[in-house]
């Protein structure tokens, strides 16, 4: 304790020494025009890096706008009521997209419910439970390295596991269950986030009570955690609704004449519907307009869905208020 | 001593990991009387009080070696189921803490948790500890308010009010008034006195008038060790050892 205290007075002697005899080797004049130049070369970095720093966020804002703009402009004629409450006919080049965005709710809804419940109990492990130590960073890793897996290696996971080997085909389940697993972290994390952000004064309020660690759990953290816990679950939604490369092996297919009809049939989605229209339909160039159409119906369903995470938490927000 | 023992804390020795906090701290406290714990940071008085609720036992690493008795019991024996413990030793903390909920769902959680349904019930007891609180006339016409828009000192009776309802027989308050203003200050001082007549009261201070004010019996402790414990009147006029009477007059602290 005392050799440390005398080391840092050491330091601080010795840099004192040091400043003042630089300033002692600076005569008056040079001095004056030394400190203007620093002055003005401060104040020069500062505005360059402001500057750098909002058109970095700027960038973003106008990525999406852009986005936004040539999905509209392009795909905005192809809305109807027809495309939207119809099926696809004469080999998908006219005709609706009803099936695929059913599918796409239906898939989103299932992935979720699996992924969900999943994490928010890991994520109530980890940070409640779980004391620091090897299996935690074993599991953290695992967590980490699960949402750096490209999607297409969930895809074909997904179809040697779920459909071949568990012997589901192609089916809802089957998607839902490699999305759920693919949306894991994103649960994870964005629960994790907000059990952090719960005060520990409030566990300690509750334990000092005499509530159990699961009732402090259930009936202060958690609600007090919850706007987060949503968001992280319908952000979980909205990325699983976007996918292609997990699902096109798992459980979306070309073109199904069919709604769905329970968890085990297969099904058409949004994005696998674009990517089929753009790459295979037998009129790649004439069903532009469809392409873009279906696009953007994606696009609004994921921008709205995030849009209702985003006022569910303000409004919860300003009832928990942390 | 006429008053009748309520906590008896036999060499109780806390260790954090390697670090050993308290040492061979005996003390006795008894019903009905407020007994204030002073000394400078860091010397182990909200250790020593949060020995006696266990709440230590949420940190990892703890070694506790000798005993507290309350009413004849060792909290410390195996046996004890801690979450009773709690609710029959209640505690405040530092900071006001009530929980992002309405006031009535602040002061009815110990009940809801305790498995206590009944409505009117409940509502009884909020009144009543709100009562005890002093602090039903501010509240009773906004109890569906959140807590959180309340002022400090009042979220600070609040929690007192919380801790009231689950009807405990110790309140331990751990420095209670060190984050509110003298006036604030002044109604929990008066709260203080008035709960003693029901509670067995210890709380943990930094300010020495409020030691004087508040409490029957003061206990000083200096670097993990209770150097001296005895009537506040005594300890504050007429101190048996020299370290005692140094920290009371602001010589070091």
């Amino acid at each position: 304790m005392r050799n440390s205290t005398s080391a840092a007075n050491n330091l601080h002697d010795h840099e004192i020494t040091t400043i003042h005899e630089r300033q002692l080797q600076l005569r008056p004049e040079f001095k004056k025009v030394f400190h203007v130049k620093i002055q003005k070369r401060k104040k020069l970095f500062q505005h360059l890096f402001y500057f750098l720093f909002r058109l970095a966020a700027f960038i973003n804002f106008a990525a999406l706008a852009i986005i936004i703009y040539f999905i509209l402009s392009n795909g905005l004629n192809a809305i109807t009521w027809e495309f939207l409450t119809k099926p696809p006919v004469d080999s998908m080049t006219r005709g609706g997209i009803l099936p695929c965005i059913i599918g796409t709710v239906c898939l989103s809804i299932c992935s979720v419910s699996v992924a969900f419940p999943v994490g928010v109990f890991s994520a109530i492990y980890l940070n409640e439970y779980a004391k620091q130590g090897f299996v935690l960073r074993v599991i953290r890793l695992c967590i980490n390295n699960l949402a750096g897996v490209p999607s297409v290696v969930y895809g074909l996971f997904g179809l040697a596991f779920f459909v071949i080997y568990l012997e589901m085909g192609v089916s809802i389940i089957a998607g839902a269950l490699t999305l759920g697993i693919m949306t894991f972290p994103v649960v994870i994390g964005s629960t994790e986030e907000a059990l952090k952000a719960v005060p520990d004064t409030y566990r300690e309020a509750s334990t000092g009570l005499g509530a159990t660690k699961l009732q402090t759990i259930l009936r202060v953290v958690l609600p007090t955690a919850l706007p987060g816990i949503l968001t992280g679950g319908i952000l979980g939604i909205s990325r699983a609704a976007g996918e292609t490369a997990p699902v096109m092996f798992t459980a979306a297919v070309f073109f199904s004449p069919k709604l769905p009809s329970g968890i085990f049939s297969e099904i058409m989605i949004l994005p696998y519907h674009i990517y089929v229209l753009a790459t295979a339909g037998t009129e790649i160039e004439a069903t532009r307009e469809l392409q873009y159409g279906t696009a953007l119906v994606l696009i609004t369903l994921v921008l709205s869905m995030n849009l209702i995470a985003i006022i569910y938490r303000a409004k919860l927000r300003k009832k928990t208020k942390i | 001593m006429d008053k009748k023992l309520k906590i008896r804390s036999k060499n109780l020795n806390f260790y954090y990991s390697q670090f050993k906090a308290l040492h061979d701290i005996s003390l006795d406290f008894y019903e009905n009387q407020a007994t204030a714990l002073i000394g400078p940071s860091g010397c182990g008085k909200s250790t020593f009080l949060r020995c006696l609720n266990r709440m230590n036992d949420l940190i990892t690493g703890i070694r506790v070696e000798g005993s507290i008795l309350i009413d004849g019991k060792n909290i410390y024996d195996p046996s004890i189921d801690v979450v009773s413990l709690r609710g029959r030793v209640g505690m405040v903390f530092q900071k006001p803490n009530p929980f992002p909920k309405t006031i009535f769902e602040n002061v009815a959680y110990g009940l809801k948790i305790k498995g206590i349904k009944d409505k009117n019930l409940i509502a009884e007891y909020v009144e009543k500890s709100l009562r005890a609180g002093a602090l039903w006339d501010e509240v009773k016409d906004r109890l569906n308010n959140t807590a959180l828009g309340l002022s400090g000192g009042q979220q600070q009776r609040l929690c007192i009010a919380r801790a009231l309802a689950v009807n405990p027989d110790v309140l331990l308050m751990d420095e209670p008034c060190s984050a509110l203003d003298p006036i604030a200050t002044q109604k929990i001082e008066e709260l203080i006195h008035d709960l003693k007549k029901s509670y067995t009261i210890i709380i943990v201070t930094h300010n020495m008038q409020q030691a004087a004010r508040t409490s029957d019996i003061t206990a000083f402790f200096y670097m993990g060790k209770l150097i001296e414990a005895g009537k506040t009147d005594t300890i504050f006029t007429n101190p048996a050892l020299k370290t005692t009477e140094d920290y009371i007059t602001g010589r070091f602290g």
